[in-house]
């Protein structure tokens, strides 16, 4: 019998939970236990089963406590080119001393924030990982931008994690963005240990009416990291909300986005790309609920997957009944190098409106070797042929990314990955 | 400079070409004709390395060397250019971007120096005019959206910025108008030299008053059957295949 279906080894967890956030963390505890981890053949885990790789991974099921971080360390994990303020994570727990003070946005620890609402966007009820979290996260981080600021300069959370036990590291961040006000988040995490261990994060953003939020996230991290992470926002009238997720590495790694369309003329982007290699197993489920008419939203996630890699997408389309006149895209495309590699792709739509534009697709092929030939018979080496076919596949989402230094820093490591510089 | 020898190859298990000779020197401009299905492509293709073909019996000197013993790759950059029948869409690769990775690899292999971003232009400046190509038609992704007539002329336009040796020129007539199938051949005529060959591959004679062979092969059932000069493909074209065919047949059967 698994230790990790039992559920008292979570009991640690729990009793190391802070006092504050009371209320938040009892109704997060009792949805835990209701919801339990996902059972091997939970629909939501069908394809990732998070239990087992946890029950083997981790030693010790309990809650990883901050360290210290260097200015040379912050430092050096900043990409060429970033010119932005940077927010500065250790094991989850924010470090303001090393952090950048951003003019005209409020950021706080979450403890000392304590009539957050946190949880009223990511509902502990939606998922087992979220509710986990909710009930027993140490602290986090507030952010609230507010009305009609336009912030410039793009913020970097960057979190630092080490674990050498296989502890767990629930980071919880709520960000609140003003009516018209513009940001761009890039979150990026750095791991300082190549040993197992498991995050399980969420993230809630408030997105104002007419608000242009950014939230780019690049996933690199160790090759024995496991993860879970629970991203929603609330979008409202008039207001746009883009995410671009770029995962290259892990061990086992799980994103739940969820986007949630409140008010009409708004617009939820959803992009992806997975490059994977090694056993890296990557599940995004992503989540697009138009509950009002006239709102958009566009889906592109491409996959490229060597040796035994493995894949996953679930997009789930919900459109209410009263959700006329939605457009709703979804693409999802995937290329296999390798006969170990698989696959496993599913759009989820649900539509109760009537007069909806929808449209959804998955293929899962090969490189085209007509194509690869064409470039080779041209002087191209197999490797840059290979490489700048693969390059222009992932380009297409990639290019979705606005801010120029993450975007070229995306770039640099997708070509290294790839094998060539073009 | 490019000496087949009973060369023979087959794709999953068929044998397309049965035995193919042919003896091209510098300077020379032969025609391929045949009936569709006869491995005219197949032995394009081979030429340029395509993989999928297992070359069974024979040999092809290039220069002195085993060309079948290059990668595609090192075909191209020894000098062997074939400009496609189909040639393929490439979405999301830019053909100057793509030209440029391309033709600089050739040069390191031909041990000159990379041409900078100044220089590939004034470079590609000079090409274009050549085919009379469109800059707006290379700002685009490879070949994407081309029509057929396009994508025939970017090829020409690729070889010519490539500089080859030996440029086998697969149905590049195929579906041109008149204006375009003289400006491409134009474009070919004017690379030519006493150090090149041509390789055309057509299915009519048309294209070979524009390009005149020295040499006319026909190629049916994966062998060449009959060669000849240009008089050849005047014949064909007034009289088909039909009657080669039946000679071949015939001969065959007894
Ligand atoms: N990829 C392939 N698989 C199987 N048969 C092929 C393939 N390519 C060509 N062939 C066969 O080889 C023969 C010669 O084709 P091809 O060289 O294209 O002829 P041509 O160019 O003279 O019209 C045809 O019978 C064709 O069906
Ligand atoms: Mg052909």
């Amino acid at each position: 019998m698994s230790t990790l279906t039992q559920q008292d080894t979570f009991q640690a967890l729990f009793a190391a939970s802070p006092e504050n956030f009371h209320s938040i963390r009892n109704s997060g505890k009792e949805s835990f236990l209701n919801q339990g981890i996902p059972a091997v053949k939970a629909e939501e885990y069908k394809f990732t089963n998070i239990s087992k790789k946890l029950d083997n991974a981790l030693t010790n099921f309990s809650t990883a406590l901050p360290f210290e971080v260097t200015p040379s360390q912050v430092k050096s994990a900043l990409f060429e080119g970033f010119e932005g303020d940077v927010l500065v994570f250790a094991n989850g727990a924010f470090l303001p001393e090393l952090s950048s003070t951003i003019e005209g946005v409020e950021i706080s620890k979450l403890s000392d924030k304590p009539e957050t609402s946190l949880g009223s966007i990511a509902k502990a009820s939606k998922d087992p990982f979220a509710a986990l979290n909710q009930a027993s996260f140490v602290d986090g981080i507030f952010i609230s931008v507010p009305k009609k600021s336009q912030i410039e300069r793009p913020i970097l959370l960057l979190s630092f994690n080490k674990e050498n036990l296989g502890q767990v590291i629930q980071p919880r961040v709520w960000i609140e963005v003003g009516d018209f006000a513009e940001v761009t988040f890039i979150d990026q995490s750095i791991s300082l240990s190549d040993s197992a261990y498991f995050v399980n994060k969420v993230v809630e953003v408030k997105g104002g009416v007419n608000s242009q939020i950014s939230y780019y996230r690049l996933q690199n991290e160790g090759k024995n990291t496991i993860e879970v992470s629970n991203i929603e926002t609330d979008i409202l009238k008039d207001a746009k909300f883009t995410s671009v997720n770029i995962s290259l590495s892990g061990d086992m790694v799980r994103n739940n986005l969820s986007l949630n369309l409140l008010g009409s003329n708004s617009e939820g982007n959803m992009f992806g790309v997975y490059l994977l290699n090694g056993k890296t197993h990557v599940d995004n489920h992503t989540n697009v609920d138009h509950t009002i008419p006239h709102a958009d939203s566009n889906e592109l996630y491409k996959g490229i997957l060597a040796d035994q890699s493995r894949g996953v997408f679930n997009g789930k389309i919900f459109v209410r009944q009263d959700a006329q006149k939605t457009n709703a895209f979804q693409q999802n495309n995937n290329i296999l190098l390798s006969e170990d590699a698989i696959v496993n792709t599913k759009p989820q739509l649900e539509i109760w409106a009537d007069d909806v534009k929808c449209s959804h697709g998955c293929t899962v092929g090969q490189l085209d070797e007509e194509a690869l030939f064409y470039l080779r018979a041209r002087g191209l080496d197999k490797l840059s042929a290979k490489g700048l076919l693969l390059y222009a596949f992932a380009g297409e989402v990639l290019e979705k990314i606005e801010e120029e230094s993450f975007h070229n820093h995306v770039v640099n490591l997708i070509q290294e990955r790839l094998g060539s510089k073009f | 400079m490019l000496s087949i020898k009973n060369l023979h190859a087959s794709i999953e298990g068929n044998e397309i070409l049965r035995g193919i000779n042919l003896e091209v020197k510098a300077g020379e401009v032969h025609a391929i004709m045949g009936p569709n299905g006869s491995g005219k492509s197949t032995l394009a293709s081979v030429l340029a390395g395509r993989e999928e073909y297992e070359v069974t019996e024979g040999e092809v000197i290039f220069q002195g060397k085993d060309l079948l013993e290059l990668a595609p790759e090192d075909r191209a950059r020894e000098g062997v250019f074939l400009a496609f029948q189909y040639p393929v869409e490439i979405p999301g690769v830019s053909s100057t971007n793509f030209l440029r990775t391309a033709l600089n690899q050739v040069r390191e292999y031909r041990g000159q120096e990379p041409l900078d971003a100044v220089k590939f232009l004034s470079l590609m400046k000079e090409k274009m005019a050549l085919v009379e190509i469109d800059q707006k038609l290379l700002s685009r992704s490879l070949n994407e959206g081309f029509s057929g007539g396009e994508k025939k002329r970017n090829e020409i336009f690729q070889m010519a910025m490539l500089e080859p040796v030996l440029s086998i020129l697969d149905e590049t007539d195929s579906g041109l108008d008149i204006d375009a199938l003289r400006i491409v051949s134009n474009g070919v005529n004017k690379l030519k030299s006493d150090k090149t060959a041509t390789i055309v591959v057509t299915h009519y004679q048309r294209l070979l008053d524009y390009i005149v062979p020295d040499y006319v092969h026909v190629l049916y059932k994966g062998r060449i059957v009959k060669s000849g000069t240009k008089e050849l493909a005047l014949e064909l074209e007034e009289k088909g295949y039909d009657w080669i065919k039946e000679e071949v047949d015939s001969a065959a059967t007894v």
